[in-house]
């Protein structure tokens, strides 16, 4: 190849990759934007002045309490989640090659969801706390890894059902789906057999967890979802050329010497793991990484390299505008997020099956 | 150089491949001819590992492709398939592919450089933007060439390239990877189906008849007899012009 001379077409192509760039910079911006209108955004309302004073250490004692105690775990977790979910739709509709897989849509959630509502009303992984309302009775986490053991087997057991779905001839993006839902109604079946079983409280609590909160995540729990998502990150982001071959169809990334037969199953047991522990301890919060990753897909496109970045920090900060008007828009009441990503992320959904074709 | 001794292929118990052998020369472009069914393209992809054969050994340039390690396989053997998915990749980035079993961390310049020229070369510079589902068919068969190309391959294998083209485009393309074969030495395999472009474009003709190789060689192994062997349709072949062409029926 030494005949072939330096060209300017390799410039007009570092201009374009220096526009994605630009998309993920403008990405991480309005994912801190979020953050600090989250800060901001409550019952008693702080202004921005006090919100960086008390990020800095400075102001008075309670909005200290208000930013750091209260809603700085809500953030932190919004942003954990958020990530962990995005990164999941990304990968999955990549290694599957189905622009409508999620872990929601696929059942990973719902698996996750069963195996965490199991150990806590069976193996009382959680115990029920007054939640300060007076109405409702609210869900602590007292054993956190088991919790998570057990969300972690069900998303599995999804996982292992999707993999041996997608290999067989003829399942098409929407076919795929429908085994989700068949997944997603038998796992249902299980956790409302397991509640059968349980005393009324404990089933208002699992009820009330299914809903989907950011509110009942502590720093341990919030630290160990950063860790894996961070692993999972870095995982990802080192297979991101494989993934980008992947694109072209399995049997061009084989010859591009991508390992399929390894990379597909492993990508699936990471996306489980993130996405059931985030379930274990938010509860089912439906679609953010569907859409989060198909609102990327059209600012860079399909190149993992930027799109999983992207993906995540869009995410992020979906996941925190939900929650800002979770929290505003019928105050005092904080009303479950799951419910409001549902309406969000319904209609793209129906409209990504009519359209039916392979990206958004 | 590729030497292929005694490759055999089987779905469970049904036998697709048996005891296929041959050699090509480097810059020879070899003619993978047979009727549907006849297991060409389940050949080629045996020959990079992309199916694993139940026998046989394959040699690049004296070294055993089983002994190579999947990047240095893709450093060696590169593949067009016969339907391309579709994605929103640009032609710049679908390109820039090709060069993966060569990068480590990130894409050097030279990376860059050779994409560009390769994308030159292949006419397609003002499209390098564009996204692969904006091309038309040969546009997209040119791209997966220039892909395959900058691996830097010593073997060429295309599973029927031309298939979705017209002739126009069909014999540009066969130009284009027979002056690229014959200037960088690889050896090309070519899966086709229409016998003309394969006497027009190709050195050598391997025929493949119920998975096992019927004959391989020269201009001379495209005559009436075989034709009607391994097709099962009678058929005349004459000189114009001092060259060969196939008239079926």
């Amino acid at each position: 190849m030494e005949h072939l001379s330096s060209p300017p077409t390799s410039q007009a192509y570092r201009h374009y990759i220096a526009g994605k760039w630009y998309v993920l910079l403008a990405m991480l911006l309005v994912t801190l934007a979020a953050a600090l209108a989250s800060l901001m955004a409550g019952s008693s309302g702080l202004p921005l002045t006090q919100v960086i004073g008390a990020l800095l250490g400075l102001g008075d004692p309670q909005s200290l309490t208000i930013v750091w105690n209260v809603r700085m775990p809500r953030v932190a977790t919004a942003i954990v989640v958020g990530i962990a979910l995005s990164m999941c739709g990304c990968i999955m509709q990549n290694v599957l090659r189905n622009p409508l897989a999620s872990a929601s849509t696929l059942g990973v959630s719902q698996g996750a969801s069963f195996g965490a509502a199991v150990s806590i009303i069976c193996l009382g992984a959680g115990s029920q706390i007054n939640s300060g309302s007076g109405s409702a009775a609210a869900l602590t986490i007292t054993q956190p890894y088991l919790v998570t053991l057990c969300a972690f087997l069900g998303g599995m057991i999804t996982t292992v059902v999707i993999l041996a779905l997608s290999r067989l001839r003829g399942m098409t993006p929407s076919t795929m789906v429908l085994a989700g839902v068949a997944i997603s109604a038998a796992f249902s079946g299980g956790t409302t057999l397991v509640q059968y079983f349980a005393d009324d409280v404990m089933v208002a609590t699992v009820v009330y967890w299914t809903f989907g909160s950011l509110g009942r995540a502590g720093w341990s729990e919030i630290a160990l979802i950063g860790l894996l998502c961070l692993l999972a990150f870095l995982f990802f982001f080192f297979h991101r050329w494989n993934y980008n071959a992947l694109e072209s169809g399995i049997h061009t990334a084989k010859s591009l010497g991508v390992p399929v037969e390894v990379l597909v199953p492993s990508s699936l047991v990471v996306c489980a793991l993130i996405s059931s522990v985030s379930v274990a301890f938010v509860g089912c919060i439906n679609f953010i990484g569907l859409i989060a990753c198909h609102m990327m897909r059209r600012l860079v496109g399909n190149d993992v390299r930027f799109l999983l970045p992207c993906t995540a920090l869009c995410g992020a900060a979906l996941l925190l505008v939900s929650d800002i008007i979770c929290r505003t828009l019928v105050p005092p009441t904080v009303l479950p997020i799951g419910a409001l990503t549902s309406f969000l992320g319904a209609p793209l959904f129906l409209y990504l099956i009519i359209r039916g074709g392979r990206t958004a | 150089m590729i030497e292929i001794q005694h490759i055999a292929f089987s779905y469970g118990d049904h036998a697709i491949l048996h005891d296929v052998s041959f050699t090509a020369q480097a810059g020879e472009c070899v003619g993978i001819l047979g009727n549907n069914g006849a297991g060409k393209s389940t050949f080629i992809t045996c020959l990079n590992r992309i199916r694993i054969p139940a026998a046989g050994e394959i040699w690049v340039d004296g070294k055993s492709v089983q002994s190579m390690s999947r990047r240095e396989l893709a450093q060696t053997i590169a593949y067009v398939a016969q339907a391309n998915e579709m994605s929103q990749a640009t032609v710049f980035d679908c390109v820039l592919l090709g060069r993966k079993p060569y990068l480590k961390w990130g894409v050097s310049p030279k990376d860059l450089e050779l994409c560009a020229a390769m994308i030159r070369k292949v006419g397609l510079e003002k499209l390098q933007l564009r996204n692969l589902d904006e091309l038309s068919g040969g546009e997209l068969q040119k791209v997966m060439l220039a892909r395959a190309l900058v691996q830097q391959p010593k073997v060429l294998l295309l599973d029927e390239p031309t298939s979705s083209l017209d002739p126009r485009n069909q014999y540009e393309m066969l130009a284009l990877v027979r002056q690229i074969a014959k200037e960088q030495g690889i050896t090309v395999l070519i899966v086709l189906h229409d016998l003309n472009l394969a006497l027009r474009y190709c050195d050598r003709f391997y025929f493949l008849k119920d998975g096992t190789g019927y004959r391989y060689g020269g201009e001379e192994t495209v005559d009436a007899q075989t034709i009607e062997s391994v097709y099962g349709i009678p058929a005349q072949v004459m000189r114009v012009e001092n060259r060969k062409f196939v008239m079926i029926g």
